[in-house]
This record gives C-alpha cells, sequence and structure tokens, in this order.
C-alpha cells in the first residue's frame, strides 16, 4: 500500500465515528499496539522535549527502508504517533521525503499538530522527514559510489 | 446574595457551545471573560471618542485625556494608592516587572549583590531578574517552600542579607493557587530596608488590594486577568522609588524637553509612559474594575471560595486524582494529577466535553520540578462559574478514568 492508500484508509476508519469520544477510544486502542520503545531509547539523544508531552524517536535504516519507532508520555499523542508510523515506517526515505501528510488534518486531529499545543508530534513529523531527507541522501551517495 | 444567573447574563461569551457542549470556562488564571459593559465601552470609545491623549488641543484630544486620566484614578482608588502619579500604565504586569528589574539592573545592581525571589514564582518573575543579574553580576536567591506548596517564611531571616536589593514575589502562585503572606514578608524585608515588588497577576481579581496597607513598594498586574482587555496593565510604584529609578523606554510623551545635546524626562508617571499609550485598554480596565465594584468584590470573594471548596471536596472524591498545592490560604485555583493518566489526555478529552482548563507547567518548571511532577490540569474559577460546572468537570473526569483505566 501506498502512503496516499495508507492515509486513505485511516481517514475511512476514523470518518465512521462522529462523536469525539470514539475517535478518541480508536486513538487509546492505536496507543496499546503500538510496540512499546525500550528504555534504552528513552534517552535526551531521541527525545523531542515540548512543554505538554514527551516524545521519543528512534530511526534505523535497514535494507534501504527507513523505519520508525516512537513513544510518548500522552496517550493521545502516543495514538497519533501510531498512525504516524503505520504510514510511514518501513518505506524508501524517498518516499517518506517527498509525500505529503494529510490524514491527520482530515480526520480532525490537526489541533494536535498547532506549534502552541506544544505536545511535541509538530517536531516529531519534521523529524521524520528531516531522517528521511538525511538518509535519502546517504543512500544517493552510497549509489554514486558504487556505480564509479 | 449574589444572583449568578444574572451575573453570567454580563458575560456574553459564556452563551458559547464547544463541540456542540456549553462552554465551561475554568481557564480563568490565563485570562478572564470580558462583561458586556467592557466591550460597550472598547465599542464606543473608538465610535465616538477616539483620539490621541496628551497631544491635542482639540476637543476629542482633550475628551480622551480626560478619560485616561480619570482611568488612573479609577486604577489609584481601587488599589488605595495615595497619588495617581503612583500609577504607571504597562502593556501587562510582564511589561511593569521589566520596568523595575531593569531599573534595578540599570541603578542599583552591582556584583555580589542580591535579588531575591521565592520558589512559587511564574517565569514572569524570574527571568527579568535573572537577566538583572547575569548583566550587572548579581545573584538570584530563592525562598523556598513546602510540599503543600507554602513558602518557608522563616528562612528569610537568613536569605534577607546586607546585600539584598529587592524581594521579587508573587501575592498569589499561578499554578498551585497558594496565597502568599505578603504582609508579612514586606514587614521583614523592610525591617532590613530592602523594597519588595507584589507580583499581584494572580490576586488582584480575588483579593481586595490596598497597597497603602501593604506598604509594598512596587506592585504590579494585568487587566486581561481582571476581566478587562489584553494589552493593559499596571505598575504601582511609591511615588519616592518612581522617581528615583530611570525610565526603562524612550521615546515621546515621557519627556519634558529634547535637544540632541540632553533630554529632560517627565516626572511620573509619565516619565515610565513613552509612546501612544493603550488609552482605550485603560478606559475599559477602569470600566471593568468599576463592574465588579458595582457588583461587590466582598462577596464576589467569598462566591470564589466557596466554588473553591465545592470543588476541592467534589475532585478529592475522585479515586486517583491528588491535588497539588494545598496551602491554607488559597484562591479559587484548583491544580491536580490523574493517577497514570497523563495530563495533555486529560485536557485533551475534557476539552471535548466542552471544559476548558489548563495542563502542562504553567511557566512554573521550578514548581513542578520541586514537587516531583512534569505538570498539573489545573482548573481555576471565577465568580461567573457555577457548582452545576464543577459537576461536569467531576463527571468528565470520572469518564477520563474510564477511558483511560
Amino acid at each position: 500500500m501506498t502512503i496516499q492508500e495508507k492515509q486513505k484508509q485511516i481517514i475511512g476508519e476514523f470518518a465512521e465515528f462522529d462523536d469525539w469520544m470514539d475517535k478518541y477510544d480508536l486513538l487509546i486502542e492505536l496507543s496499546k499496539d503500538l510496540s512499546p520503545l525500550e528504555a534504552k531509547f528513552k534517552t535526551d539523544e531521541f527525545l523531542i522535549k515540548a512543554c505538554q508531552s514527551r516524545v521519543w524517536l528512534v530511526p534505523e535504516l535497514i535494507d534501504g527502508k527507513l523505519y520508525f519507532r516512537a513513544d510518548s508520555d500522552a496517550i493521545i499523542v502516543k495514538g497519533i504517533i501510531a498512525l504516524l508510523v503505520d504510514v510511514l515506517s518501513g518505506r524508501e526515505p524517498a518516499e517518506i521525503a517527498q509525500n505529503e501528510l494529510f490524514f491527520i488534518d482530515q480526520i480532525g486531529l490537526s489541533e494536535n499538530l498547532s506549534p502552541t499545543r506544544s505536545n511535541g508530534l509538530l517536531a516529531m513529523v519534521k523529524q521524520m522527514k528531516l531522517y528521511a531527507l538525511a538518509f535519502q541522501a546517504q543512500l544517493e551517495k552510497q549509489q554514486s559510489n558504487g556505480n564509479e | 446574595m449574589i444572583d449568578i444567573q444574572q451575573i453570567r447574563s454580563d458575560f456574553p461569551i459564556l452563551n458559547r457551545k464547544v463541540h456542540g457542549k456549553d462552554l465551561v470556562y475554568f481557564d480563568n488564571a490565563a485570562t478572564t471573560q470580558k462583561p458586556q459593559v467592557v466591550l460597550d465601552e472598547i465599542v464606543r470609545y473608538y465610535s465616538e471618542v477616539n483620539s490621541n491623549i496628551h497631544r491635542g488641543v482639540h476637543a476629542l484630544s482633550q475628551e480622551s485625556t480626560d478619560l485616561f486620566e480619570q482611568a488612573r484614578k479609577e486604577v489609584q482608588q481601587f488599589i488605595h494608592a495615595r497619588h495617581t502619579s503612583e500609577i504607571v500604565f504597562t502593556a501587562g504586569a510582564t511589561a511593569g516587572i521589566n520596568a523595575i528589574a531593569n531599573g534595578f539592573e540599570r541603578s542599583i545592581l552591582q556584583s555580589g549583590d542580591e535579588v531575591l525571589v521565592s520558589s512559587l514564582e511564574h517565569h514572569a518573575n524570574i527571568v527579568p531578574w535573572q537577566m538583572a543579574c547575569e548583566k550587572t553580576g548579581a545573584k538570584l536567591r530563592i525562598i523556598p517552600m513546602n510540599d503543600q506548596g507554602e513558602l518557608l517564611v522563616n528562612e528569610l531571616d537568613e536569605l534577607l542579607t546586607d546585600r539584598t536589593r529587592i524581594l521579587a514575589l508573587n501575592h498569589v502562585s499561578n499554578s498551585l493557587g497558594t496565597v502568599n503572606p505578603a504582609a508579612l514578608i514586606i514587614e521583614k524585608a523592610h525591617a532590613r530596608g530592602i523594597p519588595v515588588l507584589i507580583d499581584a497577576a494572580q490576586s488582584i481579581q480575588h483579593i481586595p488590594i490596598d497597597v497603602s496597607e501593604l506598604n509594598c513598594d512596587f506592585l504590579v498586574f494585568s487587566g486581561h486577568k481582571i476581566y478587562a482587555p489584553t494589552g493593559i496593565g499596571v505598575l504601582y510604584g511609591k511615588q519616592e522609588w518612581l522617581e528615583k529609578l530611570p525610565p526603562y523606554q524612550g521615546g515621546g510623551d515621557m519627556i519634558k524637553s529634547v535637544s540632541f545635546e540632553k533630554t529632560v524626562y517627565n516626572p511620573p508617571p509619565f516619565k515610565f509612559e513613552a509612546g501612544t499609550m493603550n488609552y482605550v485598554g485603560a478606559h475599559a480596565l477602569a470600566t471593568a474594575l468599576q463592574y465588579l465594584k458595582q457588583v461587590g468584590i466582598e462577596q464576589l470573594a467569598n462566591y470564589e471560595q466557596d466554588l473553591l471548596r465545592y470543588a476541592t471536596a467534589k475532585l478529592s472524591a475522585i479515586e486517583g486524582l491528588r491535588i497539588i498545592g494545598t496551602a491554607d490560604q488559597k484562591v479559587s485555583v484548583l491544580s491536580f494529577v490523574m493517577e497514570n493518566i497523563h495530563q495533555y489526555d486529560v485536557g485533551m478529552v475534557l476539552d471535548k466535553l466542552g471544559i476548558a482548563v489548563r495542563t502542562g507547567t504553567h511557566c512554573n518548571e521550578p514548581v513542578m520540578k520541586r514537587l516531583g511532577i512534569d505538570g498539573t490540569v489545573r482548573a481555576s474559577f471565577s465568580f461567573y462559574n457555577t457548582h452545576e460546572e464543577i459537576d461536569r468537570l467531576a463527571a468528565g473526569l470520572e469518564r477520563i478514568k474510564l477511558m483511560f483505566g
């Protein structure tokens, strides 16, 4: 499934709920599915500090694909993180870097990405894109070195 | 007995719906809502009077100047200052603190001097002093607090030294609601000849204030926390202090004469009012103060204490909820944490139930660190809030427990 298709699928899932409480219940469920981040990664190196909640993001490149592991101390934030990981993790860096993220807005959770919320999510989305760009550049360099 | 429904009808925003629910506004410590009479006066001012003050010879300018100076008088009476010249209009409490910290930095503080603040201060009463200390080599010292959120006043005897140049203290803690024993602390400081600045941003709206009786040397507050608009605030300073300190901003209206060689400043308060002042804001503030007097400040304060008692009892009954800040003397501010549930999650869900609270560290990181927590949920009540609204908060919190449990 492409990033586009995956996002549409999520939008469809959330469209079934009118009540905010149901949407939050779903996010709480999703947060439970997110594999817990080992304590060794919960360090300042991977921490995105914000004054409302804390977010940790760990990138890893395996066989040309970029994987993300992430966590937060707030459950609703963690639910949104689970969606982000679901959409972006395990793809080629170029694909992550190029695709626009629109599902958070469409399922009505964009307020969580407002800079004034200061919950770490906005910084995390930016950081995911930056990692993608960095790993993309690294891969391209390796390829051009290999071609020489 | 005050008629709360009548009072509520004075505040149009309280009719609003949020996410389809009747708004419950419990974020009054961040900013208060405005009564219709204040809103009307802002519109009337711009529609009928607007003209810049202190400058024109024409009728509107005179009218505008009169309203501005009447507002100063209203504030003077409200806080019982001796002279109108002791009332400086500012942009808010933060601006007032910065003005004094800047004045001390440039004319009083020297390397090795000390500035004393309390561990309960809002960042606005820490950072300006830190900046002044950085520039001058003075040292910032802190009055500690106990687990209930009360200052350890006994420590003052050691903390007030021959090098202490000023004590800056909030009257009421913004995150915990603690009412500090300001009069006692001021007395102790004065006994050693040390001036005191009181940050009244969180007390002016809850506690009748008499600066002459309190005998503080400076006092600041923000209009928007006392039912007036944003962008207007008050700096009270004793006449002798305002004369002594240098102005913190240069510009028009604060000068007596200007030449390229030498500028002579106006006397206070004008010395501290550079540029075009927020005269509409000042008038709106005076209107808000009149409104409070009319409804009855004492009985509003009593009713808010009743709300605090009711909410404290109601929320204490929720299992797993812990109230943060249990000082004997509090205003109607209730901070709490819930076991195993992050404050952000609590705030997010309450919002969708139409209940506005604040979550996080409340510009109070040292307090949170001292109490070993990373934030709280804060519900802060005003006289337009009701027992029914507190019931809705309690019900919301029970629901949140089920969701996240």
